[in-house]
């Protein structure tokens, strides 16, 4: 027996010695899961976005590891017209990636591929609307329907855009997955071979890496584009090892089959730390989960009431043993990586004796009944949705609080709560844009009637007209002051009690530099190298 | 033989429909709508929700539903995913050949070892080998493949560091376009030769915790049925004819003990489809196992009838290739139809 043992032991090493030796640098990401497919337009998914990054551009960009916009593929631009013009001078000697799918590509990037890009997912008759779907839930979510007057090319370098109203985040917009710019003239090729379908699972862009090929469920690879105008790749090729399971990610890690992981499991982060061979980096993410309390229905109609909520919950229990490690509380409704942070907010302290005798004062007789609805499943902004609403439900019970566990199927789930039906809800957000506006609006008016985002369906005036204002600004310490005056605002008011942003977590061999974290959990390896 | 054969074809029909029926209604039992599955918490207007459940069709009642599909499948569409846009069975043959791959190589170690190990324990009877053979085969049958799995990466991958620890292929090293699918075969033809013992080393960890269960179930098999075998009076007469021990296992005993093994094997073609869907997804192995549990999670309704309903045939058509090699290996049933 033992002898069997030992030659398979030989016979296994055999294989692993008479392998080829490698050529070139090569990074390998250990990713989660295939792409829904290679236009981000289309696309719902983290990892669809994440798969397309490599090859794309946009108008604008976030700078690397920054919620910051910068110019990307428009070189400058202006803000005319009180806000509602803006026109944007696109870079010059840009090249689409050549060869790929049999595509050469006759001319450089300019103003014909911008219009491409939106008139796609903007006009319903566009040849290439209906491709892959035509779903393009972004595009939607953003209101970019609502807000565009008209897309212009007023000459080869110069685009101009329209807008109905001034909006300050728009610029964040475009440098959002969605707003990637893909080759009109690609498009068109395609279209004289009849194979329109093909445009966005062979992509062609711009950006650092020119696809290679893509295997479902197996391997994307990408080329360095030696002709990138921005920060280049410093590897020759790039490769997404598709592993779902997050144990056999951190092996792979381990055993130096890749060199780089994402989402590792909470349980393995320790050893993670102590293992010499392996950097861990961290940040909390564009997230926030929170318990908001309908504010339309008694008792949450009274601000000591609110509070009193606020003071009743642990709230350090919950990151301890919800997060595991994986989530900072939460005090604000924005994280602390975006701009207009209001750092000098005060949460409520964990205070059972306070909370009751606010109740007390508020006039609501204990035992008091109420509804708190838990997410049915699990995500990194709300590991144990569960778990943290039976820690919160005995934390309510000690201020005479009995609050009744309810959860639904989450599309109904958030149907339901939308609407307005519940007492307290738990529920999370994941940021787009990096845009303040894009957290605060979950609190603004507009989205606090029924089927409105507002799940607190709170409004307040004073709250309102910032929101409002901000969003018409384009200078950005004005609007960092109004935010900050928000924050405050809504600390006090309390219609909610924020929990946590959660952390994202990325792992990789000690020898890879260079990595710096999206705040939007997306990863870039342009400017990343490997020894 | 022929009335047999065709009898068992017939009575593949009705298994058809009600599986048809089976993956179509089940999937739809199972909460959450396509759309809003698809959207998550970020949610969507009523008014997009409704354009898009009418693009899907699935603003139809349920039974038009149900006909429609029947409708496809009958002039041979099995749809078009929901998340990827791409035809289903397009997606099926990309990733399918992995997943045979995977089986053949897992059923073939089940085979070549349980065969011999469970026939060695009939004719050793009662001795400790066979009682130790029994012992680990209710264990190997018993095994969770999950922890299994994870178990012999820790151990054989990280530990000794003596294979891979999941994927089809180096891909630093190797990288040569996909012609079968099946990565053995792929290797051979590329150019870099090493890549095929690189693609080997990588089946060796899945091939092992997919045939484990099979492998139980092939020594008992084996061991019950040569024990049935080796009292048989022509298995006597062969030995009182002084035929050496090798040859009266071998070709009398064995070949007559192999008619029911042979048919469990063909059984195990559903168990191992089942199984490989948990190693497919320990080992990141890029199969139809993993794409079918995706398929449910992101309820992708066309992806998983379209998969169901392939793999479901190719089941039965292995059943009916099982009753095929029967009659060859054992004549009796050949002449009796």
């Amino acid at each position: 027996m033992k002898k069997s043992i030992v030659f398979v032991a030989a016979a296994l090493s055999t294989l692993t010695l008479s392998a080829a030796p490698a050529s070139g640098k090569t990074l390998v990401f250990c990713s989660e899961a295939s792409p829904e497919n290679f236009t981000p337009a289309v696309n719902i998914m983290v990892v669809s976005f994440d798969a397309a990054r490599p090859v794309y551009d946009r108008l604008t960009r976030f700078e690397r590891g920054t919620t910051r916009v910068v110019p990307g593929l428009a070189e400058s631009w202006q803000v005319g017209d009180g806000g509602k013009t803006l026109t944007f001078k696109l870079r010059r000697g840009v090249k689409f990636h050549s060869g790929v799918n049999n595509f050469k590509p006759t001319r450089e990037f300019n103003a014909d591929d911008v219009l491409f890009s939106f008139e796609r997912q903007w006009k319903p008759d566009h040849p290439y609307a209906k491709v892959s779907g035509g779903k393009y839930d972004y595009f939607g979510d953003m209101d970019m329907p609502k807000l565009l007057e008209a897309i212009e090319k007023v000459d080869a370098y110069t685009v101009r855009m329209k807008l109905k109203e001034p909006n300050a985040p728009m610029l964040a917009n475009l440098a959002m997955d969605f707003a990637s710019i893909h080759s009109a003239e690609y498009a068109a090729f395609l279209e004289k071979a009849g194979k329109k379908e093909q445009f966005d699972q062979v992509p062609v862009g711009t950006g650092a890496f020119s696809f290679v090929t893509y295997q479902k469920d197996a391997v994307i690879r990408y080329k360095a584009n030696r002709d990138y105008w921005g920060e280049k790749a410093l590897v020759d090729d790039l490769v997404y090892a598709i592993t779902p399971d997050p144990t056999a990610r951190y092996s792979k890690l381990k055993t130096g089959e890749c060199h780089f992981m994402t989402a590792p499991r909470p349980a393995d982060l320790q050893e993670m730390r102590n293992d010499p061979m392996l950097q861990l980096v961290s940040q909390p993410g564009l997230n926030i989960s929170y318990l908001a309390f309908n504010v339309q229905k008694p008792p949450f109609d009274k601000k000591a009431v609110l509070q009193a909520f606020n003071m009743a919950i642990d709230k350090a229990a919950i990151i301890r043993d919800v997060y595991l490690g994986t989530g900072t509380a939460a005090k604000n409704l924005i994280p602390p990586t975006l701009w207009s942070y209001n750092d000098a907010v005060k949460d409520y302290p964990y205070d059972p004796e306070k909370a009751k005798a606010l109740l007390k004062a508020a006039g609501v007789t204990t035992p008091l009944e109420i509804d708190l609805w838990y997410l049915p499943i699990g995500r990194r902004t709300i590991p144990n949705p569960k778990r943290m609403a039976e820690m919160m439900q005995a934390d309510l019970a000690k201020v005479g609080v009995h609050a009744k566990l309810v959860t639904y199927e989450l599309g109904e789930y958030r149907k339901r709560a939308q609407q307005g039906e519940h007492l307290t809800v738990q529920f999370a957000w994941i940021g787009d844009n990096g845009d303040p506006d894009n957290f605060f609006f979950l609190r603004g008016c507009a989205a606090a009637r029924p089927g409105g985002q507002n799940l607190s369906k709170w409004c307040n005036k004073e709250f309102d007209d910032r929101l409002n204002r901000a969003k018409t600004l384009s200078d950005a310490s004005a609007r960092a002051r109004l935010y900050g005056e928000m924050q405050v605002i809504e600390n006090e008011e309390a219609p909610d009690f924020k929990i946590a942003h959660s952390v994202d977590y990325d792992a990789m061999r000690k020898g890879v530099t260079g990595f710096r974290q999206s705040p939007f959990g997306i990863h870039e390896f342009n400017g990343v190298d490997v020894k | 033989m022929f009335k047999y054969f065709l009898k068992r074809i017939a009575l593949t029909v009705p298994t058809f429909v009600a599986l048809m029926f089976i993956t179509f209604a089940a999937i739809r039992l199972v909460p959450g709508d396509p759309v809003e599955v698809r959207v998550g918490e970020r949610g969507i207007s009523p008014e997009r929700l409704a354009y898009f459940r009418h693009e899907l069709g699935l603003d139809q009642p349920v039974w038009k539903q149900f006909l429609d599909y029947m409708w496809q499948l009958l002039h041979g569409d099995f749809g078009t995913s929901f998340v990827t846009n791409q035809k289903v069975l397009t997606e099926f043959l990309a990733l399918f050949p992995a997943t045979l791959e995977l089986g053949l190589c897992a059923m073939l170690f089940a085979a070549l070892i349980g065969v011999p190990a469970g026939a060695l324990a009939a004719v050793k009877r009662g001795s400790w080998y066979d009682q130790a053979l029994m012992a680990l085969s209710v264990t190997g049958y018993s095994m969770p493949i999950f922890w299994w799995g994870l178990l012999l990466i820790m151990v054989v991958s990280e530990g000794w560091g003596l294979t891979p620890v999941s994927g089809r292929i180096d891909l630093i090293r190797y990288y040569f376009e996909p012609v079968t699918g099946f990565m053995l075969i792929d290797a051979l033809l590329s150019d870099q030769k090493a890549a095929f013992l690189d693609a080997l080393h990588h089946l060796v960890l899945p091939a092992i915790v997919l045939g484990t269960i099979p492998l139980a179930v092939i020594a008992r098999m084996t061991r019950s049925s040569m024990l049935e075998v080796l009292n048989e009076d022509y298995v006597r007469t062969a030995r009182a004819k002084g035929l050496p021990p090798s040859q009266v296992i071998g070709v009398h005993a064995l070949r007559n003990a192999l008619v029911p093994v042979v048919t469990v094997i063909g059984l195990q073609v559903g168990t191992l489809m089942a199984g490989a869907v948990l190693t497919e997804t320990i080992f990141s192995w890029p199969g139809v196992g993993k794409w079918l549990i995706e398929s449910i999670g992101r309820r992708d309704y066309p992806s998983l009838q379209g998969g169901v309903m392939l793999i479901s045939t190719l089941i039965i058509l292995v059943n009916l290739g099982v009753d095929v090699l029967y009659g060859i290996i054992n004549p009796r049933i050949r002449h009796g139809g």
